[in-house]
């Protein structure tokens, strides 16, 4: 029997109803029993580019650019006297296109199995929470070290913690080498550490610390912006994040002092590590090597300030734009006495009235509403290109935010008029493809049990095809929110 | 090089509301070619084929539907509607033919329950799984056709056990007009949604609209000519168009879906050369509108409309009806033209005489549920 709570928690903890699904009859034991049904690595991610085959790839691509770099510096002289401008960019390298394409197909081929998996999963609220620490965690394929990258941090480092502590998940996340290449931490080099005296004692290009992974942990992943962290704590992380790269990246000499294997794997290069203890926010972190670093993400994932800046996001991604205080306040509170464990967490917001509100509260990302789109037509996979297209054309191509702070969490971000027309388009070539064949009157009730308004009732009973009716279907208020 | 029995799908929204035709082809070893035009919404036959002789037409509809008074005049009772203009030539050329105050054997009035009808040939909805057009596909010599699948989907009436495929141009297209002015009426009491589709349909507008990217009717009946021209050309086609559901506003966007059709025709003919002395075209719609215009300029779902034949193999020249009058005593449950034609026997007949086959074998075929006979008048030049 459908009431309210079944269709909330199909539609806004879940990833909207499929046309078999039945409506289900105790909401939030349903939502609790994902915890332990879930899959890290369920069928539709099967058959997803190895770790070490996308590591390969991308430092064939570095070395053939160096080469490029030293042949064009070579050249340059004759190109020079001939009066002709160098021709090194004119007919791009063979070789660098095929690599730039097996990378660019490492891309497709993940985010087509990430759609796969959002429709056939059976644990809808688990992949949701996939995708919201995802986002938390976001890093964005515009770096192109990061393109074949990008679909593995979410494979390997937060499914595997979905249901863990924070702070594991913040640790997989921060050693993974996709977050490592794109906050540039994987060339960060302590000043004192033996490479970088060395480099100073050359007097070579100026190479050094890079703050960029420190500050951004501490701003968008855990403590959250503004909550009594300093420059000065800022660079003393970085300090300490030093040493902490990726084996494989780099070829020739530099390979010897990462030492690790070649497979892209996290490893603690001593030689690049500032040594010293670390002062941060008044604390002193005597450890030495890759434990300082790690004792650090430890202190921080317990802050307070941490357990409020999750709350308040989570808060927000299941209840409204403008979270309520007494939904964040309990969340927080759940955080803190739990030591940051996950499904404690999440089980707070079960519990939550606010996120039972009845009425839709969030307007559907299009990530949210291609998926929900989908699985109501029944689909169960979707061509590569296609879903790039796809998500391309609504917005929000897949683990390419743009910066690592991640997609906005709110409706101003994604209800603009034009956008509203691409669904409208989306939806319009969803429905032909669906043919005559799908009744959108009855699929309405499936998909939205409970929730169809009269006039949405009305309009799709009205249309003039049945393909007409799926599509209004579709772009209903009740389902282009959740 | 179309050896196969194949079949084309292409996408085209275009100006105001003849939204997203769509081909299907399927070749037999014959050298008559039909085409079957569906238009979905329930297309208006009293203000495509006005009855302007009946004295009561005056009264009903004299000013909604005065356009009629620039249209062609086919005899003493019946006009054209003047966006037709490449059809009157045909008429003209003994080319088309008219066939009025004709239904399928559906009496309600729900577009998907009626478009089912006319589709599978059933004699009510979901009765029958598969289409006529596909079953026709079997009463015909198939010599070495297979399906060639390309992309979109197969519609209802070419769907079944002979082999059928379909093609779209890549290039995708806008929605349709009217699917616009739903999503507009859907969202007219959310705010938030209401503003933001208020501002994305301006902004279209200002672009230049929808005409910019899809294809128009004569764009479509050019490609479906050179799909269905020569030797190696596709036999059996299906073009589908949409937007004929003309709650309001009927003068103007009926006006625009007439002349993208009569453009689809024009073309074809012009493409198909020779070949288009081969051709038949049916042109059948799910079920007509109400004799009397409604509050918003529009009219309401019917029952009896027109059904339309061109082509060079058509004996043309007339319009065919026994004509039920508009009286309210004449109309359908005193609302709608009363249908006193059979569609299906009205197919079964033009295709019976197209492919010189059995009249009672088609029938049958086609259309296994009625108790009617196919047609007999000469329809087949």
């Amino acid at each position: 029997m459908a009431t309210p709570d079944s269709a909330i928690a199909l539609n806004r903890f879940g990833l909207g109803a499929r046309p078999g699904d039945a409506p289900p009859a105790d909401p939030k034991t349903w939502l609790t029993a994902q915890f332990t049904r879930f899959e890290a690595r369920p069928q539709a991610l099967a058959k997803v580019p190895s770790r070490s085959a996308v590591i390969g790839q991308l430092a064939d691509y570095v070395a053939q650019l160096r080469m490029d770099g030293r042949s064009k510096r070579r050249a340059q002289p004759t190109s020079l006297s001939a009066g002709a401008p160098p021709q090194a960019d004119a007919q791009p390298d063979p070789l660098k296109r095929f690599l730039r394409q097996t990378i660019r197909d490492d891309y497709l081929t993940m985010n087509a199995a990430r759609l796969s998996s959002a429709l056939t999963t059976d644990n809808p609220f688990a992949e949701r929470l996939v995708y919201f620490w995802a986002n938390h965690f976001a890093v964005s394929v515009d770096k192109l070290p990061v393109i074949g990258l990008a679909g593995l941090l979410e494979f390997e480092a937060i499914r595997p913690h979905l249901f863990g502590r924070f702070s594991d998940l913040l640790i997989g996340v921060e050693q993974h080498p996709a977050m490592l290449v794109y906050l540039d931490q994987a060339q960060s080099i302590g000043p004192n550490s033996e490479i970088g005296r060395l480099a100073a004692m050359r007097g070579g290009k100026q190479r050094g610390l890079n703050e960029n992974l420190g500050r951004e942990i501490m701003e968008l992943h855990t403590l959250g912006v503004r909550t009594g962290y300093s420059q000065a704590d800022v660079t003393e992380f970085a300090r300490a994040l030093t040493g902490w790269t990726v084996s494989g990246l780099a070829r020739g000499p530099a390979a010897r002092f990462i030492g690790g294997g070649d497979d892209g794997s996290f490893t603690f290069a001593e030689a690049l590590h500032e040594p010293g203890d670390r002062v941060i926010m008044g604390k002193r972190y005597p450890q030495q090597g890759e434990a300082q670093a790690r004792a650090i993400l430890l202190d921080l994932a317990a802050n307070p300030a941490t357990a409020r800046h999750i709350s308040t996001k989570l808060a927000r991604h299941f209840s409204s734009d403008d979270p309520p205080q007494p939904l964040v306040d309990r969340l927080t509170r759940a955080y803190l006495a739990s030591g940051g464990d996950l499904p404690t967490v999440y089980r707070a917001l079960i519990d939550s009235p606010e996120a039972w509100a009845p009425k839709p509260l969030k307007f559907k990302t299009p990530w949210e509403w291609s998926v929900s789109a989908l699985r109501a037509v029944g689909q169960r996979d979707i061509d590569p290109q296609a879903a790039a297209g796809m998500l391309n054309q609504l917005g929000q191509p897949t683990w390419k935010p743009g910066s690592p702070a991640g997609w906005d969490d709110i409706a101003a971000s994604w209800a603009a008029p034009e956008a509203l027309m691409r669904r409208v388009e989306i939806a319009q070539r969803l429905a032909s493809k669906a043919g005559s064949s799908v009744d959108a009157r009855a699929l309405a009730q499936k998909v939205l049990p409970g929730e169809v308004s009269d006039a949405t009732r009305t309009a799709i009973a009205r249309a003039e095809s049945p393909q007409e009716g799926l599509a209004l279907l579709l772009v209903s208020p009740e389902f282009v929110r959740r | 090089m179309l050896s196969r029995r194949f079949f084309l799908s292409a996408g085209g929204a275009t100006v105001a509301a003849l939204a997203m035709p769509r081909m299907v082809f399927a070749r037999a070893n014959t050298s008559r070619r039909f085409v079957f035009i569906i238009q979905r919404g329930a297309a208006d036959g009293l203000s495509i084929l006005g009855p302007t002789g009946d004295p009561l037409h005056a009264g009903l509809r004299e000013s909604f539907d005065q356009g009629l008074q620039n249209g062609a005049k086919l005899d003493s009772f019946f006009t054209l509607h003047p966006a037709l203009a490449e059809s009157a030539k045909m008429y003209a050329a003994n080319q088309a033919l008219f066939v009025h105050a004709v239904a399928s054997p559906y009496r309600d009035r729900s577009h998907f329950d009626g478009q089912n009808v006319l589709e599978t040939g059933g004699s009510a909805a979901y009765q029958l799984r598969d289409g006529w057009l596909n079953r026709l596909l079997g009463l015909l010599p198939a010599g070495e056709s297979k399906a060639l699948a390309l992309s979109d989907t197969v519609p209802m009436a070419l769907r079944g056990g002979n082999q059928v495929s379909s093609y779209a141009p890549s290039k995708l297209t806008g929605p349709s007009e009217d699917l616009l002015q739903r999503v507009a009426a859907l969202y007219e009491p959310d705010q938030q949604l209401h503003a933001l589709w208020s501002e994305a349909v301006a902004t279209r507008t200002m672009a230049g609209g929808v005409e910019a990217d899809g294809l128009n009717g004569a764009a479509i009946g050019s490609v479906a000519a050179k799909l269905l021209a020569g030797e190696n050309g596709a036999r059996i086609a299906m073009i589908e168009t949409n937007g004929w559901d003309t709650h309001s506003g009927q003068q103007g966007r009926l006006a625009a879906q007439l002349r993208n059709l009569d453009g689809i025709i024009g073309s074809m003919r012009t493409g198909l050369g020779v070949d288009w002395a081969n051709t038949l075209v049916i042109v059948a719609t799910e079920f007509g509108r109400t004799a009397r215009p409604n509050g918003t300029g529009g009219t309401d779902h019917g029952e009896g409309s027109l059904a339309m034949l061109f082509g060079g193999a058509v004996a043309g020249g007339k319009v065919i009806a026994d004509w039920p009058g508009l009286s309210t005593a004449a109309l359908y449950e005193g609302r709608d033209l009363k249908p006193t034609t059979d569609l299906d026997s009205l197919i079964a007949g033009a295709l019976a005489q197209q492919y010189a086959l059995e009249p009672a074998r088609v029938m049958t075929t086609l259309f296994p549920e009625s108790r009617g006979t196919a047609f007999a008048k000469p329809l087949i030049a």
